[in-house]
């Protein structure tokens, strides 16, 4: 198998050589031949294995210090072995169940309050007859998506913080001022308002595309029938969402341990760790701040475990109820 | 899709006014801050404090908050750092992840299942905030820029992407060139790039954004505030409304420069327009690539 003439090559390429009796294709000449076909791809990846190697994979092991009593001085060798001691101590902390009721209920009331609104807006811009208009629209709602968390937080500080436009003009009008950026109470409203702000927009593409396969004869039909446009929405528009519609509320639900990083520790200080500790300002605060590295890791630990769980779950169950999924294989 | 069907009835007068309304304001909760923002970092100190704070009505118009921050100072630094790391970063990222995606485009190469799973595999877990924190700081990367760099440095994502774009290429224009006896390396420069530049363009805009907003990998791996990119700056100074660090040779913002001197709360806002102007001006080009549908093509494939 030395000599080579092109069209396997092309033949093996394609997806239809990808069969089950590949396999046995493999091995002694077939692979050396592959080798020297294939050696610039692999170095061509090589960069991007080695920086995931060093910074995710190999990161992802050093997830053992949380079964460990970690001393930065002695390393990983070093410290003892504690066995699940960081976990046992972790369930008996209120801290962090604190911190594991606040992360869901930010998922449930983003879930009420966030969720519908991508889906309204696409409605609303699709309802646009003039492309200029929606272009226009569109591209103001998608900008504050491309804007860092430190800028959005700023920007609503300074409308409605204790020094922000709302509270100036209250105080113009000999009014008390208000300061919406340092209550505890309404801190589960204001992360999700600053999220709407942030994201709504950019949440709206993806029910735009979908509406846009939706076939136009569909309505005109409808019309023909007498359906009158609350109809045609309920009947075909809603059902013609609806996939997307079940796939980003389950992928949503499986990532309900992760509501944001950056948005929670920016504003840790000003509100404080009582209503806006979430599961990964907790790890950060115990692991880096208070120095407990092993504690910490366990905390990630049990976030990223769960957080695992809940993904396969919902794609799990994505496929069951007849939705494509998301890891569909490609 | 200009005109209303012949079938579609009126529009009723609640769908006629409302609708507009409702844009407006859409439209407005997205500028309105923005625009008091830039008003009030132009404005002179005698606006501000008949304004009262922030300002919404411009009247007195003066660049003296951006001559002051920009003549030096933490800002500048800053800016620059900030600047720096988004050309190096951009560069960097841009580059690996247009050659793995090409080394991953051939299904049926060797090890192309196992090395689309490393990559796919990121999208499932991320290795932990301590376990990172560990590693670099066990590669002595604490207060090197590299930390701003090289732990970010790939997004699956954008690698997917971009893998589904060059996929896309026909398979005959990469055989006829192979059969002319280009390599592997020579195919991607002259055949598979100079089709895929609009893809490139979007990616590299995304990581763009990407280094120039990224704030908690500073947090983390830089102690040193003479090394600080924009958006902890941005940070302090603003969010946690903490005076700025004066570092060795920095000039404290606070203090004015005679008669341009600028009211502190219009340096505060400078800075806010400083960290968004490079998102406007690249935005454009983001979006020009939407219309095509190169984002949303690649993520549906």
């Amino acid at each position: 198998m030395t000599t080579v003439v092109k069209p396997p090559v092309k033949a093996e390429r394609t997806p239809e050589a990808v069969r089950p009796g590949r396999r046995r294709k493999r091995g002694g000449a077939g692979f050396r031949h592959r080798l020297r076909r294939d050696w610039p791809l692999l170095v061509m990846v090589l960069p991007v294995v080695v920086l995931l190697g060093v910074f995710h994979y190999f990161p992802t092991l050093g997830n053992v210090i949380a079964f460990q009593d970690y001393s930065p001085y002695a390393g990983i060798r070093g410290s003892d072995f504690i066995g699940f001691a960081n976990f046992s101590r972790m369930f008996s902390e209120p801290g962090f169940w604190r911190a594991v009721a606040n992360t869901l209920s930010i998922t449930a009331v983003q879930l009420v309050f966030f969720f519908p609104i991508p889906i309204a807006l696409a409605l609303l811009l699709n309802s646009v007859l003039s492309s200029k208009v929606r272009n226009l629209i569109q591209g103001v709602v998608y900008l504050p998506h491309f804007f860092s968390w430190v800028l959005v937080v700023s920007l609503f500080q300074q409308m409605i913080g204790g020094a922000g436009l709302l509270s100036q003009t209250l105080r113009q009008h000999g009014h008390q001022a208000v300061d919406l950026m340092t209550k505890p109470d309404t801190f589960i409203l204001l992360v999700t308002a600053q999220s709407v702000w942030k994201d709504a927009g950019w949440g709206m593409i993806v029910f735009l595309a979908a509406l846009s396969t939706i076939n136009p004869g569909l309505y005109e039909a409808a019309a023909a029938d007498g359906a009158n446009r609350w109809r045609r929405l309920w009947h075909i528009t809603l059902p013609g969402l609806r996939p997307v519609i079940v796939l980003l509320l389950i992928l949503r639900l499986g990532d309900a341990l992760t509501v944001g990083f950056e948005q929670f520790i920016l504003q840790r200080s000003a509100v404080g760790g009582g209503a806006s500790e979430v599961l990964d300002t907790y790890v950060y605060y115990q692991g880096l701040l208070v120095g407990d590295f092993g504690y910490g890791a366990a905390a990630g630990l049990f976030k990223g475990v769960v957080g695992l769980v809940l993904v396969l779950a919902a794609n799990r169950f994505a496929h069951m109820v007849g939705e494509q999924g998301v890891y569909s294989k490609s | 899709m200009s005109a209303r069907a012949v079938w579609e009835e009126e529009p009723t007068a609640v769908g006629r006014l409302g609708k507009p309304v409702v844009l407006a304001l859409i439209a407005l909760a997205v500028a309105f801050p923005l625009y008091v923002v830039v008003v009030t970092s132009l404005s002179t100190t005698e606006a501000v404090t008949r304004a009262g704070g922030l300002v919404v009505v411009p009247r007195e118009l003066t660049a003296a908050a951006y001559v002051q921050l920009l003549s030096g100072g933490v800002v500048t630094r800053a800016l620059m750092i900030s600047v720096a790391i988004t050309a190096i970063g951009t560069a960097f990222s841009l580059g690996i992840t247009v050659l793995a995606a090409y080394g991953l485009s051939r299904p049926g190469s060797l090890f192309h299942r196992p090395l689309l799973f490393v990559v796919l595999l990121t999208f499932l877990f991320g290795p932990g905030i301590i376990p990172s924190y560990l590693v670099v700081n066990s590669l002595g990367l604490i207060d090197h820029y590299a930390s701003l760099i090289l732990p970010a440095a790939i997004s699956a994502f954008n690698l997917i992407v971009m893998r589904s774009f060059f996929m896309g290429i026909p398979s005959e224009l990469i055989d006829s060139a192979r059969i002319d006896g280009a390599g592997e390396f020579a195919i991607l420069r002259r055949i598979v790039l100079p089709l895929s530049k609009a893809v490139v363009a979007v990616v590299g805009l995304f990581y763009a954004v990407g280094y120039w907003n990224a704030f908690f990998n500073a947090l983390l791996y830089i102690n040193d505030n003479n090394k600080w990119p924009l958006q902890m700056v941005l940070r302090t100074y603003i969010v946690q409304q903490q005076p700025l660090p004066t570092g060795a040779g920095g000039v404290a913002t606070n203090v004015g420069l005679g008669l341009q001197a600028a009211p502190g709360l219009a340096i505060k806002m400078a800075i806010v327009v400083i960290a968004i102007v490079p998102v406007l001006l690249v935005y454009p080009f983001i979006q020009r690539h939407f219309t095509k549908g190169v984002i949303i093509g690649a993520v549906k494939g």
